[in-house]
């Protein structure tokens, strides 16, 4: 009697272990795309969303949503705050959306996920009687949005690198690379370092590289998202960063530079240019401790014969297709987008409106002077590789990239194992 | 005891016979019975738990390694389940084989984590020995000094702790700041080395990182063992006329040797599946990349192949183990084994 007594719970629980198992191996092989039938569900359904997004660092979203909730009392949003790292937001927008969670209604994505989502057919396409209007929308945050043509993703916010000078230093803003490279004599002259973007190994070099090859007209991935990286222009950008490197226009430390390394040096008074995010100027201007509070000049990204093409960041907002009421979902983005928000986000939370005409907007320029420049670059932008298989892409660029940057092996060499490991990528059907 | 569960349980106090209580009546049985039972209902919650928290997740990790990652399908640029995969997955890390654009495959360019396998093995290996290996030395010497009686003994211990408190990610970033380019490191020692941009300064600085934090772990199960040894051991060789480094050879490491085994498993188990440190230090640039950061970059390429991974992972950290029990006797599953070998 003790045998099969004592045996009754084990057994419970292999046979429920073997049914859940039975369930995950079907859940792990189902990350079909399809989405047919789900992406014309609930179309018309109002109630309560979730809006999902990184940690609200300066306080926007929730003043927002308050706002929307005072007007829409029988369809409220609940804030879902995700932590403030990247690499998590995404990792938990994968995990939920893979389980078909019908909580997250309508997401914030950086603009790099949106194709690897919209292919996985996790995001509901913003067309036909979805569709948001994006009329007045600078261009690139568009494209930034779409895949495969289709929007997928309402833009919200952009981002664009801008070139920061020192103005007592070198008297007009260099307008291309060469320029750039020539006015480093001041820099030596004054023993401090030249030029420096971020070029650790991570995910800011992605967008270093990026840049340098774009604004040499190359491009990495052509307009089929195959990589085109065995082209003479492509070459070239890497091989001015290449070069930089090896003649000290780019001092060696910046190897291990990222965002905020490479922003105290430039406020420590230690380079003469810096390629970064719109957030330094606050940060230059207002720290104590900085240098250059007086003497910072903004450009936009120096390129071959002109501005160069900046690597886009910013999020969208979409919308899930596993969501229970999208027609409430869909108000809320275009809620979000409305002119009178973009001014909220860009005068509290230093976020850069997607629409142009905003660039011009006294007021705001008035309290954000960076955004003239600022629209300069995102005009010219360059969304990063727009493909579902991003985080591949960005592994390939990074790993082959850095090598180069550390003289391991030559710009072209580097370049083609580019090219093979996206390629391996994309292979794997 | 299962045979004599048959049809016939009129005896069942043979059943008790190893007990040697002497006799017992049978009101004394049904209570050993009824505590089986008891103990039955009561262990189940745990086993339940455990079936969904670990054998569920592995079964299912193992499944799914098996399968292949979603493919993209050209024309409606969605991704489409992969399918079964068979042992391709595996093959595929071991051979540091990618897929190739008309099917089949290639050995994987530079810029993949598929070629990164051995080299993540190495490294994460490498990390292992010299790791552990320093972390038992200052380990053992400071349980040595822990284990004196001093003034402040207390404050000693507590301050020794520490390190150990930190949350690992919260260690990393404070040493990458002192790493830094314009660190304190490189201004204590007047030098200016790149740590985080190249191979061998990027690996110390792992090295040195880790051992900080983990040094302390190892001195107190250390220090627990040193104390399970009886003073008047050590008075009685004094007597005998011992030196110093004789008591310590012939005396403290071989009382100590069972915690001191333990405690190294503990370590190099852990240490084979280090993440956090090499993550934010370096981002696993410059060959610092472990098995768990590769793991975990699969896992945003593909589950499949991530699950396949992490399978290869557990079975060298499963085979390291083994080892460790089997040839090192490092006894820390079976305690009564070793109870019943003293008595025999």
């Amino acid at each position: 009697m003790k045998t099969p007594r004592f045996l009754l719970p084990a057994a419970t629980a292999g046979v429920l272990a073997l049914t859940l198992s039975a369930c995950g191996g079907g859940g792990g092989g189902g990350t079909t795309g399809g989405g047919g039938t789900d992406a014309e569900a609930n179309l018309d359904s109002r109630g309560p969303i979730t809006y999902v997004q990184g940690k609200d660092n300066s306080n926007v979203v929730r003043p927002l949503i308050e706002k929307w909730n005072a007007a829409h009392p029988d369809e409220k949003v609940t804030f879902k705050e995700q932590t403030d790292q990247a690499d998590q937001q995404h990792d938990d927008l994968v995990q939920n959306f893979q389980a078909k969670n019908a909580d997250y209604d309508v997401a914030s994505v950086d603009v790099v996920w949106t194709a690897e989502f919209a292919a996985k057919g996790w995001l509901q396409p913003l067309k036909d009687k979805m569709a948001v209007e994006t009329e007045g929308m600078l261009e690139p945050t568009v494209e930034a949005g779409s895949y495969k043509g289709t929007l997928y993703a309402a833009p919200v916010s952009s981002d664009g690198g801008i070139l920061y000078y020192r103005k007592d230093l070198v008297p007009e803003a260099p307008k291309t690379w060469a320029e750039m490279m020539e006015m480093c004599s001041i820099a030596k002259a004054n023993n401090i370092g030249c030029y420096s973007g971020q070029f650790k190994q991570y995910e800011g070099l992605t967008v270093n590289a990026s840049e340098a090859i774009n604004s040499a007209g190359g491009s990495v991935l052509d307009d089929e998202g195959k990589p085109n990286l065995n082209t003479p222009e492509a070459e070239e950008g890497l091989n001015n960063l290449v070069e930089a490197f090896k003649n000290g226009n780019i001092p060696a430390e910046a190897i291990t530079y990222q965002e905020e390394e490479s922003r105290r040096a430039f406020q420590e008074g230690k380079l003469l240019f810096l390629r970064n995010w719109p957030y330094v100027y606050n940060l230059a201007t207002t720290e104590g401790s900085s240098q250059v509070k007086d003497v910072l000049g903004m450009a936009a990204l120096p390129g071959a014969d002109g501005p160069g093409a900046s690597s886009l960041g910013g999020h969208s907002a979409a919308i899930s297709v596993y969501s229970d009421h999208k027609a409430t979902a869909l108000d809320f983005v275009k809620f979000l987008i409305e002119e009178e928000q973009q001014k909220f986000f860009a005068t509290q939370g230093s976020l850069a409106p997607v629409f142009g005409a905003l660039y011009e907007d006294q007021e705001l320029v008035a309290k954000l002077p960076y955004l003239p420049v600022l629209k300069t670059s995102i005009e010219n932008a360059v969304p990063r590789p727009v493909t579902p298989f991003y985080p591949a892409v960005t592994q390939a660029i990074q790993e082959n990239a850095y090598a180069a940057l550390k003289g391991e092996k030559p710009a072209k060499d580097a370049l083609s194992d580019m090219q093979k490991s996206i390629e391996t990528a994309g292979a794997g059907s | 005891m299962a045979t004599e569960l048959g049809p016939t349980p009129v005896k069942p106090a043979s059943g008790a016979a190893p007990v040697h209580h002497g006799p017992k009546g049978v009101g004394e049985d049904n209570k050993i019975l009824s505590q089986g039972k008891w103990a039955t209902w009561l262990l189940a919650p745990t086993i339940i738990a455990l079936g969904i928290v670990i054998v569920y997740p592995i079964i299912s990790a193992i499944v799914m390694s098996f399968q292949k990652d979603a493919g993209l399908d050209p024309v409606t640029g969605l991704f489409t389940a992969g399918g079964p995969a068979g042992i391709q997955n595996y093959v595929n890390w071991l051979g540091q084989q990618c897929a190739a654009q008309g099917g089949g495959t290639v050995a994987c360019p530079p810029g993949t984590l598929g070629g990164q396998f051995w080299t993540a093995t190495g490294t994460t290996f490498l990390f292992t020995v010299v790791t552990v290996a320093f972390e038992t030395v200052l380990g053992f010497w400071m349980a040595m000094i822990m284990s004196r009686t001093f003034k402040g003994r207390g404050l000693v211990r507590a301050a020794v702790l520490v390190p150990w408190a930190i949350p690992t990610a919260v260690t990393a970033q404070l040493w990458l700041f002192m790493f830094d380019f314009n660190g304190i490191i490189n201004k204590l020692f007047n030098v200016s080395i790149l740590w985080t941009g190249s191979e061998w300064p990027a690996k110390w600085a792992v090295i040195i990182a880790d051992t900080w934090k983990t040094t302390p772990f190892m001195a107190l199960l250390i220090l627990a063992g040193l104390q399970m040894i009886p003073a008047e051991v050590y008075e009685a060789a004094k007597v005998d006329g011992t030196t110093a480094w004789q008591r310590f050879r012939l005396i403290t490491l071989p009382l100590v040797k069972p915690a001191l085994m333990v405690a190294i498993l503990f370590r190099t188990l852990d240490a084979l599946r280090m993440f956090d440190l090499p993550y934010i230090l370096t981002g696993g640039a410059n060959n610092t990349t472990t098995l768990s950061i590769l793991v975990i970059n699969q896992i945003r390429q593909g589950f499949n192949s991530a699950a396949a991974l992490s399978t290869i992972t557990f079975i060298i950290i499963f085979l390291v183990a083994f080892i460790f029990v089997r040839f090192l006797g490092a006894n820390v599953v079976e305690q009564s084994g070793a109870t019943g070998k003293g008595k025999k």
